[in-house]
């Protein structure tokens, strides 16, 4: 704790001299990049479109509304869709990270050393990348269409699962598991019997956790062509059919209203 | 030790002795139990069945995906790299930019959505706020503003802000709810003002995970970022989009390695900085 | 029947928590394992049942050397060693009955384990022994709804139902109220003599060791101080054992009641 010697006495002050430097510093140099980032955002921007907004957004509201409500009848097979893509590439991706998980976490990893590091990659390498890239590459791959949505969904599902799961098994009572151990349990009685019903919460808890996120990852899916709502919206969108575009909004944001409270009554039961 | 009679305990154990035991179901009762299962059969099975695959189709990619999974090993920074030295940089600012403003404003919007700290009208409109922020996903905001806005990394900056609101103030303000009562009343009781309480009874309790929820936004929004340009919203995407519809996988393998690179780096020094402040 | 034989114990970070015991238990005795925080005690039961790795020495169970043996016969002999936990170590999202059944794991297959089917002789006997320990009306509770005292008398169902040789006991009272932990020790005690079992019991609390067994064992750093009846235990020894305090109050609490013993806690 700094005290300054001065002619009228000792002061005290929170930070010496060399810490305050830095701190404004730091601040100087953090405001400068941000400015730097700003000015190439500008540099990029049509200033005049963006001035000129207020009355496209006018524009867009006055064409979207009111709604077509009798499109809706072209809009039930596509949410059957998409909570297909939802629910069976969140089943699909669970069943994938469960496995993943175990060798992920340090207390069940049978390898420190050699199979922890490929299960965090794969960890890692299926979160970082968007399911919307996912169902890119796979819609090049096998083709467009619902299947290719429940893939894409599953691949980034399984490395957020694996990642919540496996620190949930890192952090269990470990007297459970060797109480069990103790017994005279094998190996997997004592996965079953002491480390399973420790991370049944944890896993019931994620499971609708990203259900609900993956409800609202597929309604967009069709953006790029791997089935659900977001091909009636890529469609619309495309002929300027603001009043199907609006409905389709609306329709999108109850799923993502709906699949949210299911989630959360599901966890309160669950927990 | 017993709190029954000797005769009656030995009643009970005569008749469970030589019965069978079995775990009590999750559900108890029979009806809910066997609906819920049937139910969830029934739909999976109706879900499969509407589930078309054109399984010649997929057989067919396999060998596309095939040379995708080896273009991981070959991946071609090269070829496109103004594209993708462009790309990137245009992912990050939007980035860095959004964050830094996304977290200034998410900030007063959080304290007003605490219950503990604001009346309760400010509590309602900023609560309005996240909910919103929260219903609307990235891409379709993104697909607005670039109507409104025209193409550019415009309207992917006002996407990610508008985002982080949501996110960062909804976890902020549950923060600040939960934060220990008796430090905030201390300070309180010396005479401080609403500023000087926040600034001494609220900052000091919630900064280090305001600190934390900020890095794990920046990681976030970079990995959204790298979609919306596939709305021409600026960023990575756009590029990534045209290097998958040229069968470019090389190209693309580079930028998704770019991308997994740079998102174990943010978490990499994530978990520096909150090990730090914690 | 259990003989430790110059058993040592250096963890990696270097701390030697065990240097050279050398214990030997007849069968049915029941001991009482004494020292301060650290001594060693609970390393000293783990490396009996091997769940922590002994550095060097022998655990002789009757002529078999544990140290030495492979996990399937480590396994097999394991279930000959019953253990009671600190803080219970009940699986506390699995029901009462469960928990007590997991005490035969060692001597099922992994899918009698896994679908809860197992042998009828097995339930019968954990109802006895719930029935015993007065729980049977419990049996379908899940575990985190018991009390503490109703916890550890399920940890000692689980012991008993692996029809074991020997009982490891780790702090069976630390977390209980003083009344319940004489309850608990009583309870262990008479089991033991019941059905002739030798057993290690490691306390903290000295009277309550003093009040129920017939042998007592201090450890101090890793080393036994003292081995011989709990009168023995005078006010040198017990400094030598946890250092230097006033112990006049804590022994003449041998023939104390329950008050006495609250003072001690």
């Amino acid at each position: 704790m700094p005290v300054l010697e001065t002619a009228e006495g000792p002061i005290w002050r929170l930070r010496n001299r060399r810490e305050t430097l830095t701190r404004w510093f730091v601040w100087f140099l953090g405001i400068a990049i941000f400015l730097w980032c700003w000015q190439q955002i500008s540099d990029a921007t049509t200033w005049f479109f963006v001035w000129d907004a207020p009355s496209i957004a006018g524009d867009i509201l006055g064409r979207a509304t009111p709604p077509r409500w009798s499109y809706m009848d072209n809009l039930w097979a596509p949410i059957w869709d998409t909570l297909n893509i939802a629910t069976l590439g969140t089943i699909a991706a669970l069943i994938m990270a469960v496995p993943i998980a175990f060798l992920a976490a340090r207390n069940t990893t049978p390898s420190a050393l050699f199979i922890r590091p490929i299960a965090l990659l794969i960890i890692v390498a299926t979160r970082s990348i968007n399911s919307l890239i996912w169902a890119l590459l796979l819609i090049a791959i096998i083709g467009p269409g619902v299947f290719a949505g429940i893939v894409a969904i599953a691949i980034r599902s399984i490395g957020f699962c694996a990642k919540l799961l496996y620190e949930a098994i890192e952090e269990i009572d470990h007297s459970q598991v060797e109480a069990i151990t103790a017994t005279g349990a094998s190996r997997w009685q004592v996965m079953v019997y002491g480390i399973v019903p420790q991370i049944m919460p944890a896993f019931a808890g994620i499971a609708v956790f990203r259900w609900d996120i993956n409800i609202r990852e597929s309604t967009v899916l069709g953006l790029v062509g791997a089935g659900g709502i977001g091909l009636q919206l890529q469609a619309s969108l495309n002929t300027l059919a603001w009043p199907q575009v609006s409905l389709i909004l609306l329709v999108i944001l109850a799923a993502v209203v709906i699949s949210e409270w299911v989630s959360a009554k599901v966890r309160g039961a669950i927990i | 030790m017993r709190a029954y009679a000797e005769g009656e305990t030995h009643r009970e154990l005569d008749d469970l002795l030589g019965t069978t035991w079995r775990r009590p179901p999750l559900v108890q009762r029979a009806w809910l139990r066997w609906t819920l299962l049937i139910g969830f059969a029934v739909y999976l099975v109706a879900a499969i069945a509407s589930v078309e695959v054109n399984w010649t189709r997929v057989y067919e990619g396999l060998d596309r995906g095939a040379a995708f999974v080896m273009a991981f090993a070959r991946p071609d920074f090269v070829s496109r790299a103004d594209a993708i030295w462009n790309g990137m940089l245009e992912s990050i600012v939007m980035t860095v930019a959004s964050s830094v403003v996304g977290i200034l404003i998410s900030i007063p919007i959080a304290l007003g959505a605490a219950r503990n700290i604001a009346p309760l009208p400010v509590y309602l409109i900023c609560r309005g706020i996240i909910a919103v922020s929260r219903a609307l996903q990235e891409i379709i905001v993104a697909i607005l503003l670039v109507a409104i806005f025209g193409f550019g990394p415009l309207a992917g900056f006002l996407t990610l802000s508008f985002a982080t609101i949501g996110f960062l103030s909804k976890l902020l303000a549950e923060d600040i709810e939960s934060m220990d009562k008796s430090q905030a009343e201390a300070i309180r009781a010396t005479g401080a003002r609403w500023s000087q309480w926040i600034d001494y009874g609220v900052k000091p309790q919630v900064i280090p995970r305001l600190i934390g929820l900020s890095i794990y936004r920046v990681d976030i929004n970079f990995r959204e970022s790298a979609i919306l340009g596939l709305v021409g919203a600026g960023g990575i995407g756009a590029t990534l989009n045209t290097a998958f519809d040229r069968y470019e996988y090389d190209t693309a393998a580079a930028i998704l390695l770019l991308i997994i690179g740079i998102v174990m780096a943010l978490e990499y020094i994530s978990g520096v900085i909150r090990a730090r402040v914690q | 029947m259990l003989r430790l034989d110059a058993l040592t114990k250096t963890y990696k970070t270097g701390d030697k928590a065990l240097k050279e015991v050398t214990v030997d238990v007849p069968s049915g005795q029941v001991i009482a394992l004494i020292g301060p925080s650290g001594a060693g005690k609970s390393t000293l039961i783990r490396c009996i049942n091997r769940l922590v790795e002994p550095t060097s020495g022998k655990v002789m169970l009757e002529d078999l050397n544990i140290t030495n043996l492979k996990p399937a016969a480590l396994r097999r002999e394991r279930r000959r060693m019953g253990m009671i936990f600190q803080e219970y170590a009940l699986v506390e999202r699995l029901t009462v009955m469960e928990n007590v059944l997991s005490g035969r794991l060692g001597y099922v297959g992994f899918w009698r384990a896994l679908t809860r089917r197992f042998p009828q002789s097995d339930v019968d006997e954990a109802f006895r022994l719930l029935d015993r320990v007065g729980l049977l009306h419990m049996a379908d509770k899940r575990a985190d709804q018991l009390s503490g005292g109703q916890r550890q008398r399920v940890g000692i169902c689980r012991a008993l139902i692996q029809n074991p040789a020997l009982l490891l006991v780790d702090e069976p009272t630390a977390s209980l109220d003083p009344k319940t932990s004489r309850q608990i020790m009583r309870l262990i005690c008479e089991l033991c003599a019941e059905r002739g079992l030798a057993a290690i019991i490691n306390i903290h609390d000295v009277a309550l060791a003093q009040m129920f067994v017939a042998r007592v064992i201090g450890l101090r750093f890793g080393e036994v101080v003292y081995d011989g009846p709990p009168d023995g235990l005078t006010p040198e020894k017990l400094t030598e054992i946890y250092g230097e305090e006033d112990w006049e109050a804590t022994i003449e609490k041998v023939d104390g009641e329950d008050d006495a013993i609250e003072a001690a806690e």
